[in-house]
């Protein structure tokens, strides 16, 4: 990139008549422009990140539910019931006599109360990650691993049932808190009339 | 002693560097992004800490915004082509050819058949407006939300699901979208959710 020639003038009265050098010097600075007005139009009509997504797997009406439904044993079972204004009621057990407790979704809500339900693989699935990082593992086997723990026959089982007055924020932070205590087993059901008495009851 | 003369520096700068930094961040910028899909409604969606992402093929977006009304489309213009020829022979709509072009442009829609012909002949500028978008029914009675996923899948076995919903959405619009899913068996869908913590989050 070498500098512009300058020499105007000074070998104008000289004896011999040269042929004027053309500079072979484009001037870019309008190619710049037209860089740069073209990078904004990218920058502001595209989008870098790809949105995030979770899988959920729904039971299909086809399948035969009761199966799903009958392994859940009552010291495993744990029902989330979304209320609105941001407010989860939670039992343990069956819903006949259940104590019914409100929590939220703050960190040292609902997420401590399913951590400690599900203590056992939470911290196996710790240990795991840990790992992870030290043995710099492959994340298949990664993978394969967690899915093995979370597969734990002791873990709590969930049941997510959503009153009409929550809003879809309320579920994704469930679905979200699932993945967090890496609880595999749970379900989206309705709401039954039991669980809507229990409710009831609390609110007076 | 003379005074020495200043020698007077030209002010040209060379401009060749500057351009080669402008056309390579813009190639960058052309080959990582992706253009953003032109949405009728603005949806916040709630965040996660979810890392997966969504394939940018093969997806039909169901969008759902904070006053429940239901979207639906499917990627590829002329899959789009084939879908709503198949809705318009199930509720026995006539659509022009240029009805069916138009239709082909838009990623996503939200009206029931009988509107849609309506829909279509708007211009571009008010399609948006809401009074415009009625939204898809999904009803128990009135379903014509189950057609058009049955028919897109039909179109395009590959069809993964995509539930883009507002974080404000009541759940019983939620719920019927979900329950009209699980009647056509289409059990596995994606929810898309921001990345927790995410810039732009409200």
């Amino acid at each position: 990139m070498a500098e512009i020639s300058q020499d105007t003038g000074s070998h104008k009265k000289g004896k011999k008549k040269r042929a004027k050098k053309l500079p072979t010097r484009i001037d870019l600075t309008p190619m710049v422009d037209l860089g740069f007005l073209l990078i904004t139009f990218f920058m502001l009509a595209t989008s870098l990140i790809k949105p995030q997504t979770m899988e959920i797997t729904m039971p299909s009406d086809k399948k035969v539910q009761d199966e799903d439904k009958t392994v859940a044993k009552a010291s495993q079972a744990v029902s989330i019931i979304l209320g609105k204004d941001d407010i989860v009621y939670y039992y343990f057990g069956k819903t006949e006599g259940a104590k019914v407790l409100k929590t939220n979704y703050a960190p040292d809500g609902l997420r401590k109360i399913l951590l400690e339900k599900n203590f056992e693989v939470a911290q196996q699935v710790e240990a795991l990650k840990a790992e992870k990082i030290r043995t710099r593992m492959k994340e298949e086997d990664y993978q394969k691993k967690l899915s093995a723990l979370r597969a734990n026959k002791n873990a709590p089982v969930v049941r997510i049932m959503a009153t009409d007055e929550s809003n879809y924020k309320n579920l994704v932070d469930v679905l979200d808190e699932m993945n967090i205590c890496s609880i595999s087993r749970y379900a989206i059901v309705d709401l039954e009339e039991p669980d809507k008495q229990l409710i009831a009851n609390l609110t007076p | 002693m003379p005074k020495a003369k200043v020698k007077r520096k030209s002010t040209w700068v060379d401009m060749t560097a500057m351009c080669d930094v402008a056309f390579l961040l813009l190639t960058f910028f052309m080959l990582t992004s992706n253009f953003t899909k032109k949405e009728p409604v603005l949806v916040a969606t709630p965040t996660s800490v979810s890392e997966i992402k969504i394939p940018e093929t093969n997806i039909m977006t169901v969008l759902v915004d904070k006053t429940g009304k239901v979207y639906f489309g499917i990627d590829g213009q002329d899959k789009r082509r084939q879908l709503i020829e198949k809705m318009a022979s199930i509720y026995k709509v006539n659509f022009s050819p240029e009805e069916m072009k138009k239709y082909t442009l838009l990623e996503l829609t939200g009206n029931p058949m009988q509107a849609m012909k309506a829909f279509l002949n708007l211009p571009a500028e008010s399609r948006d407006l809401p009074q415009n978008n009625l939204g898809i029914p999904a009803d128990s009675t009135n379903n014509e939300f189950k057609d058009w996923v049955k028919s897109a899948r039909e179109v395009n076995p590959e069809l993964r699901i995509a539930i883009k919903a507002d974080e404000k959405t009541p759940y019983p619009v939620i719920k019927k979208v979900m329950r009209s899913l699980q009647q056509l068996d289409e059990s596995r869908y994606n929810l898309i959710t921001k990345l927790e913590g995410a810039p732009g989050r409200e």
